[in-house]
């Protein structure tokens, strides 16, 4: 099969719903751009013009309300954000209204399909307010969809999928991912919303990972197959729903769980799973669930402190070694260099 | 009472003129019928709220009923509004039903959102009432999308958003307000000024001298401000700017001057709570300036009612409104089981 990036997966995915559909629509900053959202829009610029990409103002809570009046109407929106942190200003449209929309007026004042895809920055110094990765936040409310898609297949295939959903659905990907390949069918298939998939099988250990934090965790279980630790590695692929059997499967073969995220522990996705373990497979586990998340503090800027607040691959392999007990040898140079580019 | 500005209205391009004395007799009588099916809906309710039964916060719009009665009856069914906390005039004005409003009140299946929506949660889609929403300046942007949705479509419907002066005090409107002009939306922006917002009295929340409807000309939008009490004028000016949106014109800003009787959210007056933010006078002139009697005497003066025929349309409504008010009061409960149903 060709590999293609996760970029152009994500057009793809775009433009082929686009086509099939005419009720979508993509609006935010700088869609109708040469660069439109790392590339993602362009291709859909090119096809369908400024009538169906359009660029907004930077006016994310009232552009998330006119996506939900357009959805009520029939319109399938996609709204794009550069960057997910300035999703926060338009949770009062993505929460007390999008996320409670079919539920609070009975089914009576239709749906409001509509698909808000933000970026999740890292690393060139980003710093703490173009960085963060509001999944937990996000998932928590009953009535939104949260999907982070981490191989371009599923780029793909889950922007297919929510484009053809009947709510609300944000669309988390990150940064680093856009030049990541892979093999990408050409054919029109959503994936399944709601699933994990298991990306990696092993025995030994169960590491569940959200977004880039997946490819993190592959990269450990490489080196760590090496080393004789057969790792499996399940992505998470959506936050809400949650595919609670996959994963507790999963934990009932290995034993061992770690749960790597792109956020911080603290009412985070990493809790939320290690609760769900504790809860349902509790008697599957044979050490304590570890859980590797962002450092207890806001993005810094200066490299140095940027690569201390990150965890990558080592810091993966490293907690597997732990939780397993098996002494530590040298992990090599399992990192790869942050291959994040300036200027955004 | 303010001063009446016709903000910008000789400097658009295209005229938006209006005159309520053009208003045809039969269309007047309309006009107060459904004035009458909105005060009456609202006293009712508010009787009724008093025994506790009705468990969701609950904003009276009676006082402003001219407001919802003269816009919404220059509207189509497909025609769409949107509106906020003090919704239900806009909701009854535009077709929806006194029974579907009453169960949603008592949180029965019946109601216009199955119990689940309260107040400030009516739909009825097939009126064109897509959503209200009781945080403030959320629906002004739904509204805006729906007009979106409309001009994509080449279609020649219209949205209008209802909300009230405190709405004005948030950042989120004039988003909309950009927006809408940048895109000539077919939307009309419909603000309620009753001079309060809780209890803060414009003057601790505007600057002094503040016009609202300057504000919304600053985006290049048409605005008006009218009497919000006086139901012919307010058809008149929402008729012709309808015709203007139609023909794709762009966003219009109509600041109706009104006042709200009763206490900010419940059945009761102020003055029976001994609240000190306003004087039971202050509201006793308002009270004069009752928009369903001016409608009627309006009607007498032009002779084209009795004193007798407005009495029996009073006691019909009344009596109507009284029976789907007791029905909805023992409508079925939603099941239990629904909980989980429309995530
Ligand atoms: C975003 C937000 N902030 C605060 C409130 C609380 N609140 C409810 S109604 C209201 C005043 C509204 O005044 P106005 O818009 O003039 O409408 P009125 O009640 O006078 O009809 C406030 C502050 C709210 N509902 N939403």
């Amino acid at each position: 099969m060709r590999k293609i990036t996760y970029a152009e997966a994500l057009s793809e995915g775009l433009v082929q719903s686009m086509e099939r559909d005419p009720s979508i629509f993509v609006t935010g900053i700088a869609v109708d751009y040469p660069s439109g959202i790392f590339g993602t829009t362009t291709e859909a610029y090119k096809r369908f013009g400024r009538a169906r990409v359009f660029e907004s103002p930077a006016m994310e809570n009232a552009l998330t309300g006119i996506a939900i009046g357009a959805a009520a109407m029939g319109k399938r929106p996609v709204l794009a954000h550069p960057r997910n942190d300035f999703m926060f200003l338009a949770f009062d449209q993505l929460i007390n209204m999008a996320a409670k929309w079919k539920y609070m007026f009975n089914g009576n004042a239709g749906t409001v399909p509509f698909v808000s895809r933000a970026v999740i920055g890292k690393g060139w110094g980003q710093g703490a307010t173009h960085s963060q990765s509001l999944q937990s936040v996000l998932a928590h409310f009953p009535g939104l969809t949260v999907l982070m898609p981490t191989l371009p297949e599923d780029a793909k295939a889950l922007t297919i999928a929510a484009l053809q959903h009947d709510g609300p659905v944000i669309i988390l990907e990150h940064r680093t991912l856009y030049g990541t390949e892979g093999e990408v069918s050409e054919d029109f298939v959503p994936a399944p919303i709601g699933k994990a998939r298991v990306v990696r099988e092993g025995t030994d250990i169960t590491v569940v990972g959200t977004s880039l934090m997946t490819l993190e965790a592959m990269r450990a279980s490489e080196e760590l197959e090496r080393q004789g630790v057969s790792v499996e590695v399940v992505d998470l692929r959506s936050i809400r729903p949650l595919d609670e059997e996959t994963i507790l499967k999963s934990v009932a073969k290995t034993g061992h769980l770690i749960v790597a995220d792109t956020s911080w522990e603290l009412c985070g996705v990493s809790s939320e799973i290690a609760a769900l373990v504790a809860e349902k497979g509790f008697k599957s586990l044979k050490a304590p669930v570890k859980r590797i998340a962002l450092a207890n503090c806001p993005a810094p800027v200066s490299f140095e402190l940027e690569q201390a607040f990150y965890p990558k691959a080592s810091t993966i392999a490293k907690a597997a070694l732990a939780t397993l007990g098996v002494a530590k040898s040298d992990l090599g140079l399992i990192d790869v260099e942050d291959n994040f580019k300036g200027p955004y | 009472m303010p001063k009446i500005n016709k903000f910008r209205r000789e400097e658009l391009k295209v005229k938006i003129e209006f005159d309520s004395s053009e208003i045809d007799d039969g269309h007047l009588i309309e006009l107060h019928k459904l004035l009458l099916k909105v005060r009456h809906a609202e006293e009712n309710l508010a009787s009724r709220y008093r025994e506790q039964q009705m468990r969701t916060p609950t904003h009276f719009g009676t006082g402003q009923e001219a407001v919802a009665v003269g816009v919404c009856a220059a509207l189509n069914d497909d025609d769409v509004i949107f509106s906020h906390h003090r919704c239900h005039n806009h909701y009854l004005a535009k077709g929806g039903k006194v029974y579907e409003l009453a169960a949603e009140l008592y949180g029965r299946a019946d109601g216009c959102s199955g119990g689940r929506g309260g107040s400030v949660h009516l739909t009825d889609r097939e009126k064109g009432i897509v959503a209200t929403s009781a945080i403030l300046g959320e629906t002004p942007a739904v509204a805006a999308g729906a007009a979106l949705s409309f001009q994509m479509d080449g279609l020649r419907n219209v949205s209008v958003t209802f909300f009230g002066e405190g709405a004005m005090d948030e950042g989120a409107i004039y988003e909309v307000f950009n927006f809408a002009s940048l895109k000539g939306l077919p939307i009309l922006f419909v603000c309620e000024n009753n001079l309060y917002a809780t209890e803060s009295p414009l003057w601790v929340r505007q600057p002094q001298g503040t016009e609202l409807c300057e504000r919304a000309a600053a985006f290049k939008i048409p605005s008006f401000c009218i009497d919000g009490n006086d139901v012919a004028e307010v058809h008149a000016a929402t008729t012709s700017i309808v015709e203007y949106l139609r023909a794709g014109n762009g966003p219009v800003f109509l600041e109706c001057m009104t006042y709200r009787w009763r206490e900010h959210v419940g059945p009761m007056f102020d003055h029976e709570l001994n609240r000190t933010y306003r004087t039971q006078h202050e509201v006793e002139f308002w009270m004069d300036k009752c928009p369903v009697k001016r409608s009627a005497a309006k009607l007498l003066a032009k002779g084209i009612a009795t004193q007798e025929q407005l009495e029996m349309w009073q006691a019909t409504t009344d009596a109507n409104i009284k029976d789907d008010i007791a029905r909805a009061a023992i409508a079925p409960w939603p099941a239990v089981s629904t909980l989980f149903e429309h995530i």
